[in-house]
């Protein structure tokens, strides 16, 4: 497993970093936590001519409270994303995602935004961050201060994203959710295996009562799904089976999930509606 | 035959849970794996292999990579066509059995995905692997058969050649072989005949470490490093193949990662590196990636298997009927003919059917070859049968484990001579059925599945059995001969005592992680009465070890270890007379005890004296009996004269949900024989991993080939081996009835949680969800298969999936009365 030949830099600055990326194009390729990339460049699926590392750029590490919001670096891995205070408080869904991902060796390396940016429909991190209107900061060369792309404009396609070439994503912002009830529900065969489908649902239950719902879809579609029709029909329900099993039941309406060797596009719709449910009513606590 | 407690072991080593004496350098890695050699020049090799099922090399350019950077050469089937001989196979089953050439390297013609057509020999791994993507290669794609059943209609062919798919048919009767009846009237004469084909998905081994080999053609001899199982069958069969002096090869299997069968071969990428090595005269080192492991390294399993049980209606079986279809795959390996047939004897498992019979058509294919994978031929057998007797019980709406005891070979009724010919030593199977029940909570089990059918849960549960036994012991030569195979099944061993005391053990089985130096130190200890610190084992090295049939067929312990006792009790006797020298008595008045002679009636406290310090005597030679050699190291090979048998019941409990297909492991209880035990932990290890790997074939392993004959599980995001984190913890236990046919007592255990497990975790799946219609799942038993046949037995009438007949005027054609979707 070598992968082919590639120059290597690694910037201690947006600034450098932003000038290698605009410099080589598309021939370039953003190293962050390298549990994507790397396994890509050693099967030689892809071979850029240059891969900017950064992993050294103190100005990305780190995860900050901005008063409504949560502001978590690029360089930020899952683990600290795990161990941080803020996260578990204000942002429960992207930490009971961020807990299921892989195995504790990935989850020391790899990077939250890594994983956004790689854009990959079965990643567990796009549903949730899609569910909770997260704001993506993109930063391009000689321009003051990034763009801000919403989570809804951000996934593209598959494996495609808002940034554009010799542009970095930079840091994801995601509004403090705190006191909403979290559950992702993670669908695997075996546990190490990428989602077969996941369900992030978020919930603000008053006595019982869903007051608001949020449910992110993984691996629904080429890019992270939101349901927000079942999230309307939601509001105002009791937080029990009886009520919410219909309205849920249709959480895979219109989709059109891939088919492959775990289940074919009809199996995973029907899981989506099944997998909703159960992922709301734990979010409310029922 | 009775049980017997474990014994008491005192100050016996034999009994011991010792800690691996290997473990420490094998889990840290500061060893000697294969790929950790460097010698001095050494050159790396990488393989260019086809993208194409089938197809013909029209042409191909090597002028490129041969001028790459770092490139020594690159070779390709044309250049050594006259060199590399064809792959051994060491099983022809049949006289008429046909197989094409086997070339290392395909000249004119791939006929699988992953076929090598040229290798780089180049200074670095990394400049190799640059290179190989410069080889030209032009192919002409041909008709590919990739699927098990439309080779066996034989209309494309994977060797057009050959003229036929059709390699062997191997036929067992017992009619014919004088040890039953007929088959054919007990199905005419049936009040209850059980019609089933089911599955044997293809798995891959996927051992620990990938394939590595070494080859140092400087000095006298090559020198060949391989992560390789079986040194000694690779050192033979290289030299015949390659037409190279045998006694100028030397084969050294150093610390192994694990094999499950998948490095009992002789590989292409072995033969490769020889004829690189000779090429360029110096030291080659070819190393696999795990995409390459999975792609062309030998699979396992791939059959489909049609089964008739005939019972009268009181359950008790009057014959089985067994046909066969099983994928070879392109080539025929080291004893890939002979896997499916090792099965032919574990299909009447442990029961009395008086009636047999057995074919098996091996067919070619256009995929990676098969062959030997942990259990080779008994779990494909096991699956089928304990799936049969489950559908019989099912039939006569009776309870699984009575109607397996109604029909087994009862504890007093040995030693019993099987339908199939082979005699069974011993065996308890009341006794481990009812620890199993005990330890299981059968009763309660039951109670509550029968509570969730009633209630209409959205998690059902689901009880399987499996009542399994093996022959183990790989194997009796005289055996072997009769099946055509190429070698014996005996094992050799050396004892050598050294002047200071210490102990060298040399073996002919090979470790590739069972716990040989352990064991076999346990076993020593006690014979000589040296301490268990004081030996070494040594494996491996056909310099050291020079006579040996490796290891594979759970042989080592009761083949391997035999022949240690053997040696290590000729060592005693070779010391008798220099005691009595020593001791100034009569050799019959001497007795051995704890490493020490005295002499009989002397009385307490005489010293005697000790083996250890015969051994010092016997290097200075300064003082011996006249005419007496001075030496004490003795050898002995040891053909064994039977198998052995070790069975165990297996109770599995799994819930599925029947929402999603979803099955999760309750419960999972099995109680062993396997005889007397020389180290529990290690059987324990055993049972436990080989557990894993079959509850792994019933729900989560399958090698997949698109219709172009393209593996799709090319990897293990896709090949979804299981972790720890997927599996419950075990509940094992042991009875003990000791094997007759080897002084330990003890049965073999490398394949048992294997070949046991499967059938146990697909008849539990099947038990919770036959109320709702369902009667087969194909392995894997996916959640999406699961919840596909739930929903399909909830649509469909239940005719056509539940009771196939193979013949229209077959009895109890009428649809059973089943209980279906009532949930």
């Amino acid at each position: 497993m070598i992968p082919a030949p590639f120059d290597y830099a690694a910037p201690t600055t947006v600034e450098e970093a932003l000038t290698l990326l605009s410099e080589h194009g598309d021939d370039a390729k953003v190293l962050a936590g390298g549990q994507s990339l790397l396994p890509v460049l050693r099967m030689r699926l892809n071979a850029p001519e240059l891969v900017v590392d950064i992993s050294r750029i103190e100005s990305l590490k780190g995860i900050t409270d901005t008063g409504d919001a949560v502001r978590i670096g690029a360089a930020t891995t899952y683990q600290e994303v795990l161990d941080s205070d803020l996260v578990r408080e204000h942002l429960g869904l992207l930490h009971t995602a961020v807990e299921q991902i892989a195995d504790p060796q990935i989850r020391h390396r790899g990077t939250v935004c890594g994983a956004l940016a790689h854009a990959d429909p079965a990643g567990d991190v796009g549903a949730p961050v899609l569910a909770l209107d997260a704001t993506m900061e993109v930063q391009s060369r000689g321009v003051v201060g990034p763009r801000q792309v919403s989570a809804a404009d951000f996934f593209v396609d598959l494996f495609e994203t808002a940034v554009g070439d010799g542009e970095l994503l930079t840091a994801v912002t995601i509004p403090k959710h705190t006191g909403w009830g979290s559950h992702y529900e993670k669908f695997v065969r075996v546990s190490h295996q990428w989602a077969i489908i996941g369900i992030a649902a978020a919930v603000r239950a008053e006595g019982g009562v869903i007051a608001e719902a949020r449910v992110g879809m993984t691996n629904m579609g080429a890019k992270p799904l939101r349901a927000p029709a079942v999230e309307q029909a939601l509001a105002g329900q009791p937080a029990t089976e009886e009520a919410i099993s219909e309205i849920c039941a249709r959480a895979g309406e219109g989709t059109e999930p891939p088919s492959d060797l775990n289940g074919k596009a009809d199996y995973r719709r029907h899981l989506a509606g099944v997998l909703t449910r159960r992922a709301v009513l734990a979010a409310a606590g029922a | 035959m009775t049980i017997t407690e474990e014994p008491q072991t005192g100050n016996r080593e034999v009994g011991r849970d010792r800690r691996r004496k290997e473990d420490q350098r094998l889990i840290t890695g500061r060893t000697r794996w294969t790929d950790n050699m460097q010698l001095p020049g050494m050159l790396h090799l990488t393989m260019v292999r086809s993208p194409f099922a089938h197809a013909r090399i029209t042409n191909l350019d090597t002028t490129e990579a041969k001028a790459a950077p770092g490139v020594i050469a690159v070779l390709t089937g044309a250049d050594v066509t006259d060199l590399q001989g064809s792959l051994p196979n060491a099983w022809p089953v049949t006289p008429e059995q046909k197989a094409p050439p086997h070339p290392a390297i395909a000249v004119d013609r791939v006929a699988f995905s992953g076929e090598i057509v040229a290798v780089v020999i180049a200074r670095s791994a990394a400049a190799g692997r640059d290179a190989a993507e410069l080889v030209d290669v032009d192919y002409e794609e041909l008709d590919a058969v990739t699927d098990l059943k439309a080779a066996a209609a034989d209309e494309v062919l994977a060797h057009p050649d050959l003229g036929t798919n059709e390699s062997a048919l191997w036929v067992f009767d017992s009619v014919e072989a004088g040890t039953g009846e007929d088959v054919e009237a007990a199905i005419r004469d049936a009040d209850v005949l059980v019609e089933r084909e089911f599955r044997q998905q293809r798995l891959i081994p996927s051992f620990m470490e990938p394939r590595s080999v070494v080859v140092d053609p400087t000095g006298e001899q090559f020198v060949l490093w391989s992560s390789t199982q079986v040194p000694h069958i690779l050192r033979l069969m290289l030299a015949l193949t390659l037409g190279v002096s045998e006694s100028k090869i030397r084969v050294i299997a150093p610390d192994v990662g694990g094999g499950f069968g998948g490095k009992l071969q002789v590989t292409p990428e072995e033969v490769i590196t020889f004829l690189a090595a000779r090429h360029t005269g110096k030291p080659c080192k070819w190393n696999e990636t795990r995409s390459e492991s999975l792609l062309s390294a030998h699979h396992g399993r791939d059959q489909w298997q049609k089964l008739t049980l005939a019972a009268r209606a009181d359950g008790t079986v009057t014959g089985l009927k067994v046909h066969l279809t099983a994928n070879m795959g392109a080539y025929l390996g080291l004893v890939t003919s002979g896997v499916p047939i090792l099965g032919a004897f574990m299909f009447n498992a442990i029961y009395k059917f008086p009636a047999y019979r057995f074919e098996c058509q091996n067919v070619f294919t256009n995929m990676t070859w098969t062959d030997a994978y942990r259990g080779a031929g008994r779990p494909e057998a096991t699956f089928a049968i304990e799936r049969m007797m489950d559908e019989l019980a099912t039939e006569l709406g009776r309870d699984p484990l009575e109607v397996r005891e109604q029909n087994w070979i009862k504890h007093e009724e040995f030693p019993f001579t099987t339908v199939a010919g082979l005699e069974y030593d011993s065996g308890n199977y009341e006794a481990a059925t009812a620890r199993a029940k005990e330890l299981f909570g059968y009763a309660e089990l039951r109670a509550e599945q029968a509570r969730r059918r009633e209630s209409g849960d959205r998690v059902q549960l689901g009880i399987g059995v499996s009542t399994f036994t093996e022959m183990c012991g790989l194997a009796p030569s005289r055996v072997l001969g009769a099946l055509s195979y190429g070698a014996g099944g005996w094992e050799h061993a050396s004892v050598r005592m050294l002047p200071s005391g210490k102990v060298e053990v040399i073996t002919g089985s090979s470790a590739h992680g069972q716990g040989h130096e352990t064991a076999w130190s346990q076993i020593v200890a006690d014979e000589l009465g040296v301490p268990f610190e004081d030996i070494e084992v040594l494996h491996g090295d056909t310099q050291i070890s020079h006579k040996g049939l490796d290891t594979y067929g759970s042989r080592s312990l009761v083949v391997g270890g035999q022949a240690v006792i053997a040696a290590s009790r000729k060592v005693v006797e070779k010391a008798r007379p220099l005691a009595a020298h020593a001791l100034e008595a009569h050799e019959d008045d001497l007795e051995f005890s704890a490493g020490r002679f005295t002499v009989k009636g002397a009385g307490e406290g005489q010293e005697g004296v000790a083996l250890t310090d015969l051994a010092l005597r016997v290097f200075a030679a300064h003082d011996l009996p006249d005419g007496t050699e001075p030496g004490l190291d003795a050898d002995a090979t040891y053909d064994p004269v039977n198998f052995s048998y070790p069975h165990g019941t297996h109770l599995c409990a799994m819930e599925i949900d029947t929402e999603t297909g979803e099955s999760t492991m309750r419960s999972y209880v099995c109680v062993d024989d396997v005889g007397h035990v020389v180290n529990p932990l290690i059987v324990d290890g055993q049972i436990h991993g080989g557990l894993v790997q079959g509850i792994a074939q019933a729900l989560w392993e399958e090698a997949v080939y698109d219709d172009q004959g393209t593996l799709i599980t090319g990897s293990f995001v896709d090949y979804t081996l299981p972790t720890s984190a997927d599996t419950i913890s075990f509940v094992t236990d042991r009875t003990v009835t000791p094997s007759t046919t080897n002084d330990l007592g003890a049965k073999g255990v490398g394949e048992a949680g294997t070949i046991a497990s499967t059938p146990a975790v697909v008849n539990a799946v099947l038990d919770a969800l036959r109320p709702l219609g369902v009667t087969d799942i194909v392995m894997p038993c996916t959640p999406e298969r699961v919840w596909n046949a739930i929903q399909g037995a909830a649509h469909q009438p239940l005719t056509e999936s539940a009771a196939p007949h193979f013949e229209e005027s077959a009895p109890n054609q009428d649809t059973p009365e089943t209980e279906g979707g009532t949930l």
